[in-house]
């Protein structure tokens, strides 16, 4: 199985995002997948930026992948994924259906942002081109089990096991709402908080995380222990999506795991201290998402 | 414009035909449509007869097939897609792929229509369905301003549809899992957010609180108004902050701008509500039917009526209305 990084989800300032990209590249990853998917305010990176990027990326040997924006609202956000659909040095991941209906008839990328359910539907796509699909984040291995059962020959399978969960993206920023900012004059608070802003119940449970107009889980999603099974299902490639620290305990105890045969148990305990909050794994298994079914949970 | 009215079982239908819709949308009993909520939706007697109810009266009929088959269900949403063709609805509001495939292979003399649980907000989406399945018409999602709805219509090649009364998701439909995050129950796998058999109402000595599968989602002092615990309309803390940090519970009303939506090219309004009671059908479509008919005749001076807004606000959560996204006030 493969290891992926997925696009930074969080709003990082210039110099942290070329950092991050310049050390991934000495890691155990095979591939990276670039650019801005949540909001298209956030430019510390712009389009020729990440062309760049992915141009040393694919140099040292990686597979690069372009991401698309999520939610797009205005004209001028359909009209970047136009122009970076137009470019033809790399694979596009489509995270909207606008980015599939303008990559159709050439190989192309779902990330979890589009809606594929059941076979019949990842069918019809790759018909259309698909050539890889990452599962979407709220269904179970039992279901995942059902598609690749039945899942055509060409098409690579992706799931995300390990990051914060993306739940929902509206048309209002919750970043600026929380500090009282119209969204044209946020200020891009969205850069002091580097894992998102923490959401929590009135009695002090986390429960999600604000990252401008995406809202994700609080907890971290973690499939450590789902591995061995998801190799057995013939899952492809598995993806870490970026956090603001402890990246390096992260990959490589993923790779230890997947390619040295690191003992469970130990790579477990390894991961106990990197999450932003804490784990969980309930939408693997078939439960709530928030669950942790596997994983000990730390008291706070 | 063409109003189409929620029908949550016969008498709902029925409410909304007689007070004037042009349309009425409704599901089955189970979770192939988004308000898979216990003692609602229709059997195939009803169905049958609310059909023949709306046609009598010239009123069309759309049945929502707009939920996210898995491969151990899916037979459960092909036998949905099978019964609709044999009642002889008069088109399909659908959000799956693999379900309009299926029906554009299967009937593809049944017309489809893009179900807001399908997420297109923009033209290019539209076409991808347009072109593969032959859609006639897109529900688009809460999210868009008046003047991007308006570029959707400028470029789409199907008729547009949007919500004009009724609860307000703030979230993209058909891309929000935080129901499921919470519960394991999502708008896309089960047909409902925020499910009922996870809510908990619970006296408590800081006031009543109300869980989702044991989350708090709020706690209301005494003598506050109450609401249902929709998980994006509860009040938690954000650094320090307690409030409602997502939305607050309020309904979108879109009666101050039906002229401008009339006059930017959209073919039809939708009333949210199929779960609400047939006094809140028959009331909200009296309203609209009303207003469509005032801004109809008169664009230029419409003007909602007090009693109109008054008649809205009581059936609104909260008793607010907004305009939502349509209008942006925090943008």
């Amino acid at each position: 199985m493969k290891l992926s990084i997925g696009p930074i989800q969080y709003y990082w300032p210039r110099s942290k995002m070329l950092e991050f990209y310049d050390w991934i590249v000495t890691q155990p990853i095979d591939i990276i997948y670039l650019g801005e998917t949540v909001c298209a305010k956030r430019r510390e990176l712009g389009l020729d930026d990440w062309l760049v990027l992915a141009g040393k990326l694919q140099q040292a040997g990686k597979e690069v992948v372009l991401s698309t924006m999520t939610l797009l609202e205005a004209g001028s956000e359909l009209g970047a994924v136009k122009r970076l659909c137009q470019q033809q040095d790399y694979c596009i991941e489509a995270n909207d259906m606008a980015a599939v209906a303008l990559l159709e008839g050439r190989p192309f990328i779902t990330g979890p942002g589009i809606n594929i359910y059941n076979d019949r539907t990842l069918a019809k796509l790759v018909d259309c081109g698909l050539k890889r699909w990452v599962l979407p984040v709220e269904l179970s291995r039992e279901t995942l089990a059902d598609m690749q059962a039945k899942r055509p020959d060409q098409v690579e399978t992706e799931v995300l096991v390990y990051g914060r969960l993306p739940l929902a993206y509206s048309a209002r920023c919750y970043t600026a709402r929380h500090y009282d900012l119209p969204k044209d004059a946020c200020a891009f608070r969205c850069l002091d908080h580097p894992d998102g802003l923490l959401l929590s119940t009135r009695e002090g449970q986390p429960f999600l995380t604000l990252n401008g107009i995406q809202t994700q889980s609080a907890s971290t999603c973690n499939l450590l222990s789902a591995l061995t099974d998801m190799r057995k299902l013939g899952v492809d490639i598995a993806r870490i999506s970026p956090q603001a620290a402890h990246m390096a305990t992260i990959v490589s105890t993923f790779h230890d795991v997947l390619q040295q045969g690191l003992d469970l148990a130990v790579a477990s305990e390894r991961l106990a201290d990197v999450y932003p909050v804490d784990a969980c794994d309930g939408y693997w298994y078939g439960g709530a998402g928030m669950d942790a079914l596997s994983i000990p949970r730390v008291a706070l | 414009m063409e109003l189409v009215c929620p029908a949550g079982n016969l008498q709902s239908l029925k409410a909304a035909v007689d007070n004037g819709a042009n349309a009425v949308y409704f599901g089955l009993r189970d979770d192939t449509n988004a308000r898979h909520f216990a003692g609602l939706n229709f059997t195939a007697k009803t169905a049958h007869d609310g059909l023949r109810y709306a046609h009598d009266h010239g009123v069309r009929v759309f049945m929502a097939i707009n939920t996210y088959p898995q491969p151990s269900n899916w037979s459960r949403w092909q036998a949905a897609v099978e019964q609709a063709a044999g009642l002889g609805v008069d088109a399909l509001i659908c959000a799956d792929i693999g379900v309009m495939d299926f029906t554009a292979n299967q009937f593809p003399e049944l017309p489809l229509h893009l179900s807001v649980q399908g997420s297109a907000t923009n033209d290019q989406a539209i076409r991808f369905y347009h072109r593969h399945f032959g859609i006639r018409r897109v529900v688009l999602p809460r999210v868009l301003s008046v003047r991007q709805v308006e570029q959707v219509v400028q470029n789409s090649p199907v008729a547009i549809e949007v919500f004009g009364f009724g609860s307000l998701c703030v979230m993209v439909e058909g891309r929000c899992l935080l129901s499921s995050y919470a519960t394991g129950c999502s708008p896309n796998t089960y047909g409902a957010c925020s499910p009922a058999k996870d809510v908990v109402w619970q006296d408590t000595a800081e006031g009543l609180e109300t869980r989702l599968n044991h989350v708090l989602i709020d706690r209301y002092a005494e003598g506050e108004n109450t609401g249902y615990p929709t998980l994006c309309k509860g009040r938690f803390e954000v650094a320090g902050k307690t409030g409602y940090a997502i939305e607050e519970p309020v309904s979108l009303n879109t009666l101050g701008i039906l002229p401008q939506l009339q006059s930017i090219g959209v073919s039809a309004i939708k009333i949210e509500g199929r779960q609400r009671s047939p006094a809140y059908v028959g009331r909200v479509t009296r309203v609209l039917r009303a207003a469509l008919d005032a801004c109809t005749r008169d664009p230029q001076h419409y003007q909602p009526e007090p009693d109109w807004m008054a008649a809205l606000a009581a059936v609104s959560e909260g008793a607010q209305t907004t305009l939502g996204a349509y209008d942006r006030p925090w943008q």
